[in-house]
């Protein structure tokens, strides 16, 4: 009995024992330079887990009683997040160890929210599913403080700390007004109370409760009121980790509490994501017209990007769910490219964030500009990138949900929001003359870039296979 | 007898709630949250919880209220400016309280018990098991991934506190065990032969 279950979560246990034993050998050992080598170790380890999962698992497998849920469903987001969090790991090592942050804890860390994160997608128990959220958040409170000396990452971490203890609260209010109104914590019997038309008044404020929770973590407005100055506070390489990894995951969960406990009842809650997508698309869209530092401003850009996702799950089908895993698979590549940029944006060896310090970036770097025009084109939905592919997907299944107001709205957000991407195309390519940033260009980074960019033209052939695989898992958590 | 229990429970657990938030000294407010615990202990006593109300005097009056009391007294936080500070916001938090309690009022209002949840109040556990043995039963067996995800969350909170605040002095002098017992007395010690009223 334990032993099939144990079977089930293997990838998690393996990553969580492996964060513990690389624990006790960097303690028992020299521990300062241990850290770049955990560092590709850890992203190492990830990578052969993604493919592991991606190649191996199959079927539904539950695990612990209806705790843990292995499906198609969890495996797609866990590839997502396993990857990306291997990709900013890496990408990351070179701007802490120089700059002295690179403890060995950092890829510890990261791997032990990554366990966190896993779980937080194979969710199949209110309690489980606090628990993955814990474990993940703790430990990104954690990182995002992780610069002792600098104000502002002590600033984003206790910021972040004490906001996610709020949501944390509101989420288990929820839960226990759920479990209080249904009587049980595990969705599969949820899901035979929350009928359509039959849900009590009690399990709807649970309902509501839940959903604050989560779009905290997701940072949807009106509950983003963290994201801006956390990105800013946090150490670059950090800040790229937030805006990969935990967003999928966060999203995955979502998605699993939506549809697992409350599928029956899609039209009790459509509606209140509805109006969280498009607060969060609208916000996102003119708040950043005013930001002139690149982390506020893909802060920003996050949140209208989690808008463009939550409405794939608003429109509450599986073709909805389908394209919000390939919408945040999209905004996944599309931000660790991205951040590759902004980890190469330096001058005098000192990260540089004010956007005005790109001018006239391209005389300088043609290839590099190239590919962050071809990124930030694709972030704002430019028809031949990959991007437009993403929000076509979205606004299409609000459309078919019936929710034509939504898509529009949408449509309107990604007008706007298109302003100031395309503002830092003008300066990289128009600005006026300037400091020059520093020409240092890690070959880590620019691989990355490059590779983000290229996938960006590329995928718009056949997506490499995610459409698919994304149609896949859609089917299997909704039913 | 026990239904005048729980009313002396009850009502001193709501008094030391209100008490914590209102009263205008911190350590008062410290001392009437103990109050509080100490109250819904004596509640799960009444249920027949009686390893939860322990637990509850140990861990929360014994261990994290003396923190709590440690960390008031040691903060130079000026609490008077803090709350002229929350002065400001008071009528529109009335307002949000308000309207959360009436939403509260309606979602209980049509509070209905879920089949079966009678019976289960009236006999939590079976009898043949304690309550420890009966708690201890559902953590390791039901809930055993649960249990260690806790312990990993723990984990993950020591080795954040430690990342934090621990600082390596490099002018502190650590023992170094090792090196101790591996002194050599011939190399460490030189003897002198000093003569009786000369000194060195």
């Amino acid at each position: 009995m334990i032993q099939a279950d144990l079977n089930v979560i293997l990838p998690e246990l393996i990553l969580a024992v492996y964060a513990m034993i690389a624990l006790l050998l960097a303690v028992y050992s020299t521990k300062d330079k241990m850290g770049p080598l955990l560092v590709w170790s850890t992203a190492g380890l990830m990578a052969l887990l993604a493919l592991w999962i991606a190649g191996s698992g199959s079927g539904n497998n539950v695990a612990f009683g209806g705790m843990f849920v292995d499906d198609g469903f969890s495996r797609f987001a866990k590839v997502t997040i396993l990857l990306s969090a291997a990709a900013v790991l890496v990408m990351g090592q070179d701007y802490m160890a120089r700059r002295g942050m690179l403890q060995f804890e950092y890829p510890l860390l990261v791997s032990l929210s990554v366990v966190g994160m896993m779980m937080m997608v194979s969710a199949g128990d209110l309690m489980s599913l606090y628990m993955g959220l814990e474990l993940q958040s703790l430990a990104l409170y954690v990182v995002a403080s992780m610069r002792r000396d600098s104000v502002k990452s002590t600033e984003a971490g206790l910021k972040y700390f004490v906001l996610g203890a709020l949501s944390s609260g509101l989420l288990l209010y929820g839960a226990s007004l759920v479990y209080g109104f249904a009587g049980t914590t595990k969705f599969e019997g949820i899901i035979q109370v929350a009928q359509h038309g039959e849900v009590s008044v009690g399990l709807l404020f649970g309902i509501v409760f839940l959903i604050s929770g989560m779009a905290f973590k997701v940072s949807a407005v009106p509950f983003h009121m963290w994201t801006p100055d956390v990105y800013e506070g946090a150490p670059t390489p950090v800040t790229a980790f937030f805006a990969t990894a935990p967003k999928m995951a966060a999203m995955g969960l979502f998605a699993r509490v939506m549809h697992d406990a409350f599928g029956n009842a899609v039209s009790d809650w459509s509606q209140i994501i509805a109006l969280l997508s498009v607060a969060s698309m609208f916000l996102g869209a003119v708040a950043a017209i005013g930001q002139t530092n690149i982390k506020r401003l893909m802060a920003y850009s996050s949140i209208a990007h989690m808008g463009f996702a939550l409405m794939g799950l608003a429109a509450g089908t599986v073709f909805g769910v389908q394209a919000m895993l390939i919408y945040m698979a999209i905004y996944v590549t599309m931000n660790v490219g991205t951040f590759a940029f902004i980890l190469m944006m330096e001058k005098d060896g000192k990260p540089v964030t004010d956007i005005a310090s790109l001018n006239l970036y391209s005389r300088r770097e043609p290839g590099k500009a190239l590919a962050m025009l071809v990124l930030l084109f694709s972030l704002s939905g430019v028809p031949p990138m990959l991007g437009f592919f993403g929000k076509f997907y979205v606004l299409r299944a609000a459309y078919d949900a019936g929710l034509a107001w939504l898509a529009i709205a949408g449509v309107v957000a990604s007008v706007i929001g298109a302003f100031y991407y395309l503002r830092i195309v003008y300066y990289m390519y128009f600005g006026e003359e300037g400091d020059e940033l520093d020409r240092n260009s890690s070959p880590v980074l620019w691989g990355f870039l490059m590779a983000s960019a290229a996938v960006m033209v590329l995928g718009i052939i056949n997506m490499f296979g995610v459409e698919g695989a994304a149609a896949a898992a859609a089917a299997t958590l909704v039913n | 007898m026990s239904v005048f229990a729980f009313y002396l429970f009850a009502i001193s657990a709501i008094t030391g709630g209100l008490f914590t938030v209102i009263s205008r000294q911190p350590v008062h407010s410290v001392l009437w949250l103990i109050l509080a615990f100490l109250s819904s202990a004596g509640l799960f006593v009444l249920l027949g919880a009686e390893f939860v109300a322990m637990l509850l005097v140990i861990v929360y009056v014994g261990a994290v209220m003396v923190l709590f009391l440690f960390v008031v007294m040691m903060l130079d936080v000026d609490f008077a400016e803090l709350k002229a500070e929350m002065a400001k916001f008071m009528p529109l938090a009335l307002l949000i309280g308000l309207v959360i309690l009436m939403q509260l009022v309606m979602a209980y209002g049509a509070w209905d018990s879920a089949h079966g949840a009678s019976e289960l109040l009236a006999n939590p556990i079976t009898t043949e098991h304690h309550n420890t043995e009966a708690l201890g039963l559902i953590l390791y067996d039901q809930y055993f991934l649960l249990f260690q995800l806790a312990g990993l969350i723990l984990l993950v909170a020591m080795i954040g506190a430690i990342v934090l605040t621990l600082r390596h002095r490099k002018d502190v002098k650590r023992q170094d065990i090792l090196g101790q017992m591996f002194r050599d007395p011939a190399e460490a010690m030189e003897l002198k032969d000093v003569k009786p009223g000369q000194g060195l």
